[in-house]
């Protein structure tokens, strides 16, 4: 019998599941103007990640920046089926999370939101496969 | 709106006085069905509510590039937002628009730069609200009481001190941009107080400051000693306390930062777009003065509430910058939506939020300078910038 991996425990925003890859932002981002709605990759011409993907990935971020747009183009990703599989900020950020919530009210497709501090954020390994349970538990597959 | 304030840990709901909406600038589709939502759900706003950009310019309907399905979707959401009894004033700086709230008032404003500057420059109170939040406390009248609404969270924690630079540097417009974008960097979502200063900057200095802050990092409120109300002395800015850190900016800090707002190098230059926060009164006669007896080569945007550009048409002055080859762009900007020819290519600012957003929403590069700089460089067709400010 296997023994399960100790996940890590993330403070639940919004709670629920996903499966996905890690991708950890190597640097702050605004959703608006750093994430195209329409791809759902980076296209903030400044950022390390530039031509990435967030989506159906478990996207962990360092910190929030700029536009308060950010809520809108969220929303926009879970209407086009481009969102991540999850997100696990450093520092809440509410606009951000906002755009979950209100797509839960329009009947789009529902994101887990966690909490999770920059340095704990470290460990999981960028790229690994990872299921995020119901109650914060990230775990690596 | 509950849902809101249980993620920002707040208590309870507090009245506000009014609110600026971000919420109707298109982004997809998800948008518009928001907005006509609250209009089907008859919806209506509790208190005073500006509108910012959409993505279209009701003025000029030829000027954004979009598509027929984009531009309905869009002009539908524009209209949902009215519908709502929000006041169509469609520009970033809705504070030089006549929306002014008092010092210490409770409000709840999105778009960054107004945030920005509602809390700083005036000395009102509101978080940094985003797209749907905004609109929700506004049907409302209520916001979640956490973050800049509560004063313990609005002194400043960190210090910046420009005592060291040139007073040449602090006496030049584009200094104020190139401070805001190292200001965002170094403070993220940190209170900020600036020292050094000359005392009494200007509305339009603290607005290009905190534009460029609020696109680099989080920054929704600052102080700047001497000039703003929370700051008459770095004391009262800090609340009594001692600052975590300070920092001490030098000349290369400030080139280094100047040179982050860049991403093209060479004297190609094919279109100058300004007025990001839109353009004021008092800039447009700056950029006449510039002007005077030139005609531009290059497309020269001037992007600008309608407010504004009414003044300016009743005087005969926006006639006679559009007969040296300004073109106006009113409720909208480059940034936010396709105004700029098709096919990329080089555009200088003198804007550190149009700086910041460009290759990515736009896909042209950029090369930040002075009006100054701008102007001269719109009249002769190639990159013109005075280098020795900041030696």
């Amino acid at each position: 019998m296997a023994v399960a991996a100790p996940g890590l425990a993330a403070k639940v925003v919004i709670d629920g599941t996903a499966e996905g890859r890690i991708f950890r932002l190597a640097a702050p981002i605004s959703f608006w103007g750093g994430i195209d709605p329409e791809t759902g990759r980076v296209i903030d011409a400044r950022h390390p990640d530039r031509g990435r993907s967030i989506a159906g990935r478990i996207v962990c971020l360092p910190g929030m920046i700029g536009s308060s747009s950010a809520s809108a183009v969220m929303l926009e990703l879970l209407r086009v089926g481009l969102a991540p599989a999850a997100l696990v900020f450093g520092e809440t950020d509410a606009i951000l999370a906002l755009g979950v919530v209100v797509g839960r009210e329009l009947g789009y497709p529902a994101i887990p939101v966690l909490e999770l501090p920059p340095a704990a954020q470290a460990a999981l390994p960028q790229g690994a496969l990872a299921r995020v349970r119901a109650g914060g538990v990230i775990e690596l597959a | 709106m509950a849902e809101a304030a249980r993620i920002l840990g707040a208590e309870r709901l507090i009245p506000i006085a009014s609110a600026h909406i971000d919420g109707c600038l298109y982004h997809g589709d998800s948008g518009t069905e928001f907005a006509e939502k609250l209009v089907q759900g008859s919806g209506r706003v509790a208190v005073p509510a500006t509108l910012n950009v959409g993505a279209l310019d009701l003025l000029h309907p030829k000027r954004v590039h979009a598509g027929r399905h984009r531009y309905e979707m869009a002009l539908r959401m524009m209209r949902a937002y009215e519908a709502l009894g929000c006041r169509p004033t469609w520009t970033c700086a809705p504070y030089q628009a006549g929306h002014r709230p008092k010092l210490g008032e409770q409000v709840a404003w999105g778009e960054s730069n107004a945030v920005a500057f509602v809390n700083s420059v005036l000395g009102a109170r509101s978080n940094r609200y985003g797209d749907f939040l905004d609109i929700a406390a506004a049907i409302a009248g209520k916001a979640p009481l956490a973050g800049l609404h509560l004063a313990e969270n609005r002194r400043a924690r960190i210090v910046l001190d420009a005592s060291q630079l040139s007073p040449a540097l602090l006496e030049s417009d584009a200094f104020y941009p190139v401070l805001g974008a190292l200001l965002g960097r170094e403070a993220g979502s940190t209170v900020a107080a600036i020292v050094g200063l000359p005392k009494g900057v200007s509305e339009d200095r603290l607005k290009a400051l905190g534009a460029a802050a609020a696109s680099t990092g989080a920054v929704g409120l600052f102080h700047v000693v001497g000039t703003t109300p929370e700051a008459p002395t770095l004391r009262a800015a800090l609340g009594g306390m001692p600052p975590e850190r300070t920092l001490r900016l030098t000349a290369e800090m400030i080139r280094a930062a100047r040179d982050s707002l860049s991403t093209a190098g060479g004297e190609r230059i094919d279109a100058v777009a300004l007025g990001s926060p839109h353009f004021s009164l008092q800039e447009f006669a700056e950029l006449e003065r510039l002007a005077a007896g030139r005609r531009f080569r290059l497309p020269l945007y001037v992007c600008s509430g309608r407010g504004v550009l009414k003044s300016l048409e009743e005087e005969g002055r926006l006639a006679a910058l559009e007969r040296q080859g300004v073109i106006a762009v009113a409720d909208t900007c480059v940034v936010v939506t396709p105004i700029l020819p098709e096919g990329g290519g080089v555009l200088m600012t003198n804007s550190g939020k149009f700086a910041h957003y460009t290759p990515g929403n736009t896909g042209w590069q950029v090369v930040y300078g002075s009006l100054a700089d701008c102007v001269a460089t719109a009249a002769s067709g190639r990159l013109e910038r005075d280098e020795l400010l900041w030696q």
